[in-house]
C-alpha cells in the first residue's frame, strides 16, 4: 500500500476520535484530575484526598448512596412484569401488534412529562387518592409527593411504570428470534402454558435477561436524575428524601459551586459505572461463546 | 384453552390501560377548566375547553422552548451523523491498525452516565464562555449519541454485499464517493431509526440542559416543564396543556415511525 492509502481509513475516523476525546476523554482525565484539586471557579491547588474524605465524611452523600441503591428493589419487579407481559404478547394474540405498540408509550414520553403528570395524580388531594377513597382504601390514600417516608416510592413507582416497557420490547424481540421448533414439541407434549414458559422459553432468554438487569443497574445507579429532579419540585424533596448521587453531584457543581466535591464523587460514580461496562461486556462474550 | 387466552387478554388490557392512563390523565385535564377540575378530577371534561393550548401557544414561552429544544436536537443529530458515517464507514470497510480497538472503545461508551462528565465541561465552558451557547451543547449531545451511532452504523455497513464494493472500485470511484452513491443511499432505513433514536434522546435530556443552558433565551422543553410546573403549580388543567403540546411532536413520530423506533432502541441492546 502507498502511503496516502494507508493514511485514509484514519482521515475517516479522525473526526470520530476528536469528538469522542473531548466529550469522553478530556472529561474523564480533568474529573480525575480535579478531585484531588480545590478548584475555585476554573482552578485551585492539589489538596490529595481531601475532596474524597469531605464527601465520604458526609452523610447526606450516603443517604443519597442509599436511595440510589434502595431503587435497585425496582429491578426485580421490573424483570417480572416485562416477563409475563412479553411471554404473553410472544402469544401472538388477537390484537397483540396494537398492544405492542401502546404498551411501549411510557418509554416514549420524556421523563421530565410524566413526572409532571404523574406528580399531579398522586397530589394528596389528587385524583389517585380520590379513587382509593372512592373505594374505601381510606389507609391507602397517603401524601404520595409530600411526606419524605412515601417519596421515594412514588419515585420508584414511577421508574418501574415506564422503564419495564423497554424491558418488555427487548424480551419481546429476543422471543420472536427463537427457533419455534422447540416450543411446538413442548406444546405438543401437552406443556401447559406455564411449562412451556418456565422450561422452553425463558432459559433461552437469560442473556436479554441478564443485559437487562445489568442496564437497568447502570439507569438506578445514574440515570434517575429526570425524575427526582421534577417530582422533588427542583431540588429532590421533600427535604433530602429523594436525593441520589446525581443530584448531589448537580448541586455541588451548580448550587454551591464546588467542582472539587462534585468531581471526587463523579469519580467514584464513574469507576462503579466501569464496573458495570466490564460486567456488561463479559456477559456479551459468554452469550457470543455460547452461541457458537 | 378458550379460559386462558380471556385471562391472557385481560392480562395484556389491564397493562394497556395502565400504560395509558397518565397519557389519559393528562388530556382529559388539559380540556378542562379550572373550576371543572376541582369538583371533577377524574371524570370526563364537562365541557371542552381549548384556552389553555391558547394560553401555552401564545402567553408562554412554550414555542421558544420547542424551537430551542429542535435546533439543539437537529444540531447534534447532523454533527452525529456526518462523523458517525465517516468513522463507522472506515471501520466496517477497510484494514487498519487499531481498527477493533476504537470500535470497542466507542462501543463501550455507549454505557458511560451522561452525568460523571459535566463537571469538567461545565468548568470548561464556563472559562470559555461557553455556558447558555448552543454551538456547546450541541458538541456534548453529539458526542453522546455519537457511540451509539456509531455502533448501529458499523452493524449496517458490515452487512452490505462485498460485490457492491467491488464493483462500485472497478468504475473507479473512490472511497467517498462510495460512501455518498452506494452506501447512504442503500442505509435509509438504518439512518431514518439513528436520527429518531438520537433525536428522542436529546429532546428528551434534562441533565445536559439545566446545567448547559441556564439563560432563559436557551433554555430547552424539558427545562422548561419544569419552570412551568413552578410557575402554574395550582392551575392544574393550564400545566397539562403544556405537557400535552410538549409531549405531542415525540408521540406524532412515534406513531408515524414506530417501527423505527422500536427497531432503534433495541439495535443498541441486541445484537
Amino acid at each position: 500500500m502507498t502511503l496516502p492509502q494507508r493514511i485514509t481509513p484514519y482521515l475517516y475516523v479522525a473526526p470520530l476520535i476528536g469528538l469522542l476525546a473531548f466529550v469522553f476523554g478530556y472529561s474523564i482525565v480533568s474529573m480525575v484530575e480535579f478531585s484531588f484539586k480545590m478548584v475555585r471557579g476554573i482552578d485551585g491547588p492539589w489538596i490529595g484526598l481531601r475532596n474524597y474524605r469531605l464527601v465520604l465524611g458526609q452523610p447526606l452523600f450516603w443517604e443519597s448512596v442509599g436511595h440510589n441503591l434502595l431503587l435497585l428493589l425496582a429491578i426485580p419487579v421490573m424483570v417480572a412484569i416485562a416477563l409475563v407481559i412479553s411471554l404473553l404478547l410472544y402469544e401472538r394474540l388477537r390484537g397483540w401488534k396494537l398492544v405492542r405498540t401502546v404498551i411501549f408509550i411510557p418509554y416514549i414520553l420524556a421523563i421530565p412529562i410524566v413526572a409532571v403528570v404523574l406528580k399531579q395524580m398522586f397530589q394528596f388531594s389528587g385524583p389517585v387518592n380520590e379513587v382509593l377513597r372512592w373505594l374505601s382504601l381510606d389507609f391507602m390514600a397517603l401524601d404520595w409527593i409530600g411526606s419524605g417516608d412515601v417519596a421515594l416510592w412514588t419515585v420508584m413507582a414511577l421508574i418501574i411504570w415506564r422503564e419495564s416497557a423497554l424491558g418488555i420490547i427487548l424480551f419481546l424481540s429476543r422471543l420472536l428470534s427463537l427457533d419455534e421448533a422447540l416450543t411446538e414439541v413442548a406444546r405438543l407434549d401437552g406443556a401447559n402454558w406455564w411449562k412451556r414458559a418456565w422450561y422452553v422459553l425463558i432459559p433461552q432468554m437469560r442473556g436479554v435477561i441478564e443485559f437487562y438487569v445489568v442496564i437497568s443497574i447502570i439507569t438506578m445507579l445514574s440515570a434517575v436524575f429526570a425524575y427526582v429532579y421534577i417530582m422533588g419540585g427542583g431540588r429532590g424533596g421533600p427535604g433530602t428524601s429523594t436525593m441520589v448521587v446525581e443530584l448531589y453531584i448537580y448541586n455541588a457543581l451548580v448550587r454551591t459551586s464546588l467542582p472539587g466535591i462534585a468531581a471526587a464523587v463523579s469519580v467514584m460514580l464513574f469507576a462503579v459505572s466501569l464496573l458495570l461496562i466490564w460486567v456488561l461486556f463479559a456477559l456479551r462474550r459468554r452469550t457470543d461463546d455460547a452461541g457458537t | 384453552m378458550r379460559a386462558g387466552d380471556a385471562v391472557k387478554q385481560s392480562v395484556l388490557i389491564l397493562a394497556c390501560v395502565m400504560a395509558l392512563i397518565p397519557t389519559a390523565f393528562m388530556l382529559l385535564t388539559a380540556l378542562k377548566s379550572q373550576d371543572d377540575f376541582a369538583v371533577n378530577k377524574t371524570g370526563l371534561p364537562q365541557a371542552f375547553v381549548l384556552d389553555h393550548f391558547r394560553s401555552v401557544l401564545f402567553d408562554s414561552p412554550f414555542v421558544l422552548w420547542m424551537v430551542n429544544s429542535a435546533v439543539l436536537a437537529a444540531g447534534a443529530v447532523a454533527l452525529s451523523t456526518v462523523v458517525a458515517c465517516l468513522a463507522a464507514y472506515a471501520i466496517a470497510r477497510m484494514q487498519f491498525a487499531g481498527r477493533d480497538l476504537i470500535f470497542t472503545l466507542s462501543t463501550s461508551l455507549m454505557a458511560v452516565p451522561p452525568v460523571v462528565l459535566i463537571v469538567p465541561l461545565f468548568v470548561l465552558y464556563t472559562r470559555l464562555g461557553l455556558i447558555s451557547t448552543f454551538g456547546g451543547a450541541i458538541v456534548i449531545y453529539a458526542g453522546l449519541i455519537t457511540p451509539f451511532s456509531v455502533y448501529l452504523l458499523t452493524t449496517f455497513f458490515r452487512t452490505l454485499p462485498q460485490e457492491l464494493f467491488d464493483a462500485a472500485r472497478l468504475d473507479g470511484a473512490k472511497d467517498f464517493r462510495i460512501l455518498r452513491h452506494v452506501v447512504l443511499p442503500l442505509s435509509l432505513p438504518a439512518l431514518l431509526t439513528l436520527v429518531v433514536v438520537n433525536a428522542l434522546f436529546v429532546w428528551n435530556d434534562l441533565l445536559i440542559a439545566v446545567i448547559f443552558l441556564q439563560d432563559d433565551a436557551k433554555r430547552t422543553l424539558m427545562a422548561g416543564i419544569s419552570v412551568f410546573q413552578g410557575r402554574y403549580n395550582n392551575q392544574i388543567p393550564l400545566t397539562m396543556a403544556g405537557m400535552v403540546v410538549a409531549s405531542a411532536p415525540m408521540l406524532i413520530l412515534y406513531i408515524s415511525f414506530q417501527r423505527y423506533f422500536i427497531r432503534g432502541l433495541m439495535a443498541g441492546a441486541v445484537k
